[in-house]
Order: structure tokens, then C-alpha cells, then sequence
């Protein structure tokens, strides 16, 4: 496995110092009134960095704000400025797709807590002068969607015309909905659940234990002392992509095919194919991720229980909602379930909110939301352009 | 919003829209591709929700801006509130229910009304059939077999009637359908409608 050496340390632009030059926008808020987290810690300015596509509309109701997964950004669209890659949902979003951006005006924002802009455990802490590490304050996916409100606000939209994102970027749709119900239009939470539940926060400490085992991992403090836990994030990158495929996906993309070879080698190469692309994964994420960010992102997962401040009740998060959902899952995904989609059906029936739910068969395990899904888009498609018309959305002018 | 032609719905659909009030709120029981709640949408500006089964009907009708949910009936209405609709539809469902009557039950306890709409049993194309050819009736409208019918408890006109007189329920409006297509008014004649009519449609209050 080449992490022994470790990637070249190229300084992440999203953190070096002087001006901002990846693409899109960094703004300071929270400067005047602080950001009070869950935990109870203030935080005094908020950099938060983002993006947006397509024209905001006179009266500023046309607007979708898209939230990111666990290790996504806000490089919805276009070359990734640290891996040269597409964005990672080209699939659903771009002009005459999905989410149309020469319809809406679409805004997609680095997380609280993220490493690609937004102020989190990679970003310097004012008081200190040195990055945050993990004296970063623990914080949770209602504190991301704050500091997102605190960006729309800035942005002078009053009322989202929808909020979607899968997985992790679904639990964000969810708190924004609970939070901020008047401001929200419509609300897609994809391949998401209410509360995350205790296989996948299992699966975090596994990730976790491999970043904290790695002797660069340094109690956190390897930025200040050049090192980097990369051999950690690595594994905790294989284990964590295992679990957003499926069995069926892995065997028809692989089997066990060998890597290169004719015959195993009796030894501990990456001699199988599944390997080989693991160790890939592992390697390319350490690159464009900050260790420490994974500790802290996944442990606000591992928070996440909406129903938790409800006397345990789901449906009095939702009730009398003026918001519009459309709850989707997937069928061979077994990160979140189809089963933890239907609860938060349930929940928002039980609290008398509009929802569509569909369940969208699909071999490809939880990443099916990033990838090329007809039914899914159709049907994703279709409610956005039903909740167009219900909002007096023009159609797109040809 | 509302387009100048409205799509042609079936006409048992057709007998069930007549009978829900303009800007209510509607609940679809098995609602299918959705052809009645876009109807009621279009036409009425009811506020329209629905739950199917079939994969193919929910993305039908979601593709098309309707507020549906996948689910199975006989599980998922018990999470819906009191009284949160003026009107639970049931349309050729209650037939393909294993518990029909607690299907109606839950309905009229969503609802404040509900509208039911069934095949009939007894009509006389049936009673000939059955009598004349000795096996389950197969009809256009009725195009399975007995292995393959997802119409587990087929009822007639009267013991659809016995029923609501079973459960308490007022029947404020019926009509059955008749050989033609046309619909007519049941009222008490019970006995006429059994005979003739090839389908109901029951309008429910507690």
C-alpha cells in the first residue's frame, strides 16, 4: 500500500494565507452576533465558502440551496480544484438537468466544520493564530444548517425555493425544515435518516480509531507538527466506501477478479481488484481531506437524532409543516435504509405535512444518489417541477 | 394553473370527483397513476395526497407534481391523524384489501367523509356468468383470473350497504353504474342497483 509514503504535502488554497483563489466565494459572518453551537461554545466569525450557478430571480424565489455529504464540498459543478476531477453531482445538476441552473439559482456551501473553505479543525483559530486542530468545538448538523442560514441570509433570500441533498447533506435538509419551516419551500432529503443509527455509528468509530491509531495523527496536532495521518484517513476511507456500495455492486464491478496477475501471490499485495481500487479510493481522498475534519463531521452523524428534542416524538418535529418533502431512498442501500426513509414518512404523515415518498430500485448500495439513476432523476425532477407551479415559478423561458 | 382542457378521466373516477367538494383536502387510498388527484388538482384546486403501492404508479404520479407516498394501505394510514382529511378516497381498493373493513375504519377515521367505489358482485352479467359457465367471473373490467386477481374480497352492492349498516356509517349519497355506463341514483332501491349496477360509489360520513 503506497500511503507509507504518503501524497505530496501540497498546502490546501482553501487554508493558505492571503487572497481566496479557488472558485466561488468566501464570506466572514457571525462577526457581530456569535454562532451559538449546540455544545454551548460561541463562535465569533464564521468563514463560510460556497458557490452558486443560474440567476436569482427578481423576487428572489427561485432559489435551491444544496447540501453536501460527509466528505462532499461545495464543487457541485466543474473541475475540482484539488483533484481535477467533475463535480460530484454533475449527474443531477447543470443547465436542462435536475436541478436546472438556468431555471434556479443554486447555492451550494462548504459545511461548518468541512476543510475545503469554511472555517473548521483545518481553518486558524483568530485568538491562537494556529489551526484549530482538534480543539475545534464539537458540532452538529443543526449547527452546519445555522451557519447555512447565516449565508442565506447574507444572500438576502428570504425563502428557499427548495433544499435537497443525500445522505449526510439529507440530514441537513431535515434540520432545515425542523429549524427554519418558513423558510423553506420545498425539501428533498435523499437516501437520509431522521437519527443515525447504531451500525452507522459503529462504522464511524471505526474510521475514527483508524485516523486516532495513526502515530502521524499526533493527539490531533500533526498540522502543527508536520506530519500527516494519512495511512489513518486512508483506512478509515476504505472502510467507510465499502459501506456506500453494495455487495451486488462490488461483485458486478469486481468479482474476484486479480489485480494485474494471473495467480494470487501468496502474500498480502492488493492481489484482488477490489482491493487494488480500495487502496485507490484510500490514497486520492487523504489528497483533497483533513483528518481531523473526518473526526468532527462524522461525530456530528453520530449526534444527528431529530426526534431526540421532541420527547423522542419524530412527528412533532414536522407538525403542521407548511413545507413540501419529498422523501427518496434506495433499494440496495444499506447504510440508510429504505426502512429509515418510510419513519420519516410516518413522521411527516403523523404530523399532517405534505410528502411524496418513492423508493428507487437500484443495485449501486447508497452512492446510487451521486450517480446516473433515470427513475430517480425523473421522479426528483417531477416534484421540483410540481412545486414550481405551486409556487407560481414561471417555466423555464425558451 | 388550471388548464383550459382538463385530461378526460374514467367515468367511475368521473362519479367520485362529482362528489368532493372544490378546495378540500384529499387523501387517495391506492391511488394509482394518479389520473384522479391530478383531476382534482386541475379542476377542483383540491389539496390532493395519495398512497400506492406500485413502484411504477408512485413515480407516475411524483413525475407529475402529485404529493404521493409509497406504502402499503393496510399498514400506513393508522400514521395519519384524526379527521386530517375532508375526504378519504377509496377507489376499487377496498376489494383488494385483506381487512377491507379496517381499511374503512381507518378512513373514517382520517376522513371526515370518504368516498367508496366498488365493483359489484352481484351484478347480473356476474350471476349469469357464474351460473351459466360455473367459473369466477371474467370480464373487461374484471380481467383476471381467480389465481392472479389482486381482488381478494369481492362484495355485492348489499352486503357493502349491510356493512356501513354494521359499522354505524351514513350513506349521504350512491350511485351505481350501469350497463351503458351511465350512472344512476341507488337511493333505497337497493334491489335494482344490485341487479344492474355494474359498480357503486358510496359517499361515507360517520
Amino acid at each position: 500500500m503506497s500511503t507509507d509514503q504518503g501524497p505530496t504535502d501540497s498546502p490546501n488554497p482553501a487554508y493558505a494565507d492571503g487572497a481566496w483563489t479557488l472558485p466561488g466565494d468566501r464570506v466572514r459572518l457571525a462577526e457581530d452576533q456569535a454562532l451559538r453551537l449546540d455544545s454551548g461554545v460561541e463562535l465569533e466569525g464564521v468563514d463560510v465558502a460556497y458557490q452558486t450557478w443560474g440567476q436569482l430571480n427578481a423576487d428572489k424565489s427561485n432559489a435551491v440551496l444544496i447540501c453536501h455529504a460527509l466528505t462532499g464540498d461545495h464543487f457541485v459543478l466543474g473541475e475540482h480544484p484539488l483533484t481535477g476531477k467533475g463535480g460530484w453531482w454533475e449527474a443531477v445538476v447543470g443547465a436542462g438537468k435536475v436541478i436546472d441552473t438556468d431555471r434556479y439559482f443554486v447555492i451550494c456551501s462548504n459545511i461548518l466544520g468541512g476543510c475545503m473553505g469554511s472555517t473548521g479543525p483545518r481553518a486558524v483559530n483568530r485568538e491562537t493564530g494556529q489551526p484549530w486542530g482538534k480543539d475545534f468545538p464539537v458540532i452538529t448538523i443543526g449547527d452546519m444548517v445555522r451557519a447555512q442560514k447565516l449565508l442565506i441570509d447574507h444572500l438576502g433570500i428570504e425563502k428557499l425555493f427548495a433544499v435537497v441533498g443525500g445522505s449526510m447533506g439529507g440530514m441537513q435538509v431535515l434540520e432545515w425544515a425542523c429549524q427554519f419551516p418558513d423558510n423553506v419551500f420545498a425539501a428533498v432529503p435523499i437516501a437520509a435518516a431522521a437519527r443515525h443509527s447504531a451500525q452507522n455509528i459503529a462504522f464511524h468509530e471505526v474510521g475514527r480509531q483508524a485516523i486516532i491509531a495513526d502515530p502521524d495523527w499526533r493527539q490531533g496536532n500533526y498540522l502543527a507538527e508536520g506530519t500527516r495521518p494519512y495511512r489513518g484517513l486512508a483506512v478509515a476511507r476504505m472502510a467507510a466506501h465499502i459501506t456506500y456500495l453494495s455487495e451486488a455492486a462490488l461483485t458486478r464491478k469486481f468479482g474476484r477478479n486479480l489485480q494485474d496477475r494471473d495467480s494470487v501471490t501468496y502474500g498480502f499485495e492488493a492481489d484482488f481488484q477490489v482491493e487494488s481500487y480500495l487502496r485507490h479510493q484510500g490514497n486520492t481522498f487523504v489528497d483533497r481531506f483533513d483528518a481531523n475534519a473526518y473526526l468532527f463531521i462524522t461525530r456530528a452523524m453520530d449526534y444527528f437524532d431529530i426526534a431526540d428534542r421532541f420527547d423522542g416524538h419524530l412527528a412533532n418535529a414536522f407538525k403542521d409543516t407548511p413545507v413540501r418533502f419529498l422523501v427518496m431512498s434506495f433499494t440496495s442501500d444499506w447504510l440508510y435504509p429504505t426502512r429509515e426513509s418510510r419513519e420519516i414518512v410516518h413522521a411527516l404523515n403523523a404530523g399532517g405535512a405534505n410528502v411524496s415518498f418513492v423508493e428507487i430500485a437500484s443495485d449501486k448500495g447508497h452512492d446510487a444518489f451521486l450517480l446516473d439513476e433515470p427513475e430517480f432523476h425523473k421522479v426528483f425532477e417531477g416534484f421540483l417541477e410540481g412545486c414550481a407551479e405551486h409556487r407560481g415559478l414561471n417555466r423555464k423561458s425558451t | 394553473m388550471t388548464p383550459a382542457n382538463p385530461k378526460a378521466i374514467r367515468v367511475d373516477l368521473q362519479l367520485i370527483a362529482d362528489m368532493i367538494e372544490p378546495g378540500t383536502k384529499v387523501l387517495d387510498v391506492g391511488c394509482g397513476n394518479g389520473d384522479l388527484l391530478e383531476y382534482l388538482w386541475r379542476t377542483k384546486q383540491v389539496d390532493g395526497r395519495g398512497i400506492e403501492i406500485s413502484t411504477q404508479g408512485v413515480q407516475a404520479c411524483v413525475s407529475a407534481g402529485l404529493s404521493v407516498v409509497q406504502g402499503d394501505v393496510e399498514k400506513d394510514l393508522r400514521n395519519y391523524p384524526d379527521g386530517a382529511f375532508d375526504y378519504v378516497i377509496l377507489s376499487q381498493t377496498v376489494q383488494a384489501m385483506m381487512d377491507p373493513k379496517g381499511v374503512i375504519e381507518q378512513a373514517m377515521r382520517i376522513g371526515k367523509r370518504a368516498v367508496v367505489s366498488l365493483p359489484n358482485f352481484a351484478y347480473w352479467r356476474v350471476r349469469l356468468y357464474v351460473m351459466f359457465k360455473g367459473r369466477m367471473p371474467v370480464s373487461e373490467s374484471l380481467p383476471y383470473e381467480w389465481y392472479n386477481t389482486p381482488n381478494i374480497h369481492f362484495c355485492t352492492i348489499r352486503d357493502f350497504v349491510r356493512l356501513t349498516r354494521h359499522m354505524g356509517l351514513t350513506i349521504e349519497r350512491s350511485l351505481f353504474l350501469d350497463e351503458e355506463g351511465s350512472s344512476r341514483t341507488m337511493g333505497n332501491s337497493i334491489a335494482t342497483a344490485n341487479w344492474f349496477g355494474e359498480q357503486a360509489v358510496f359517499l361515507l360520513k360517520k
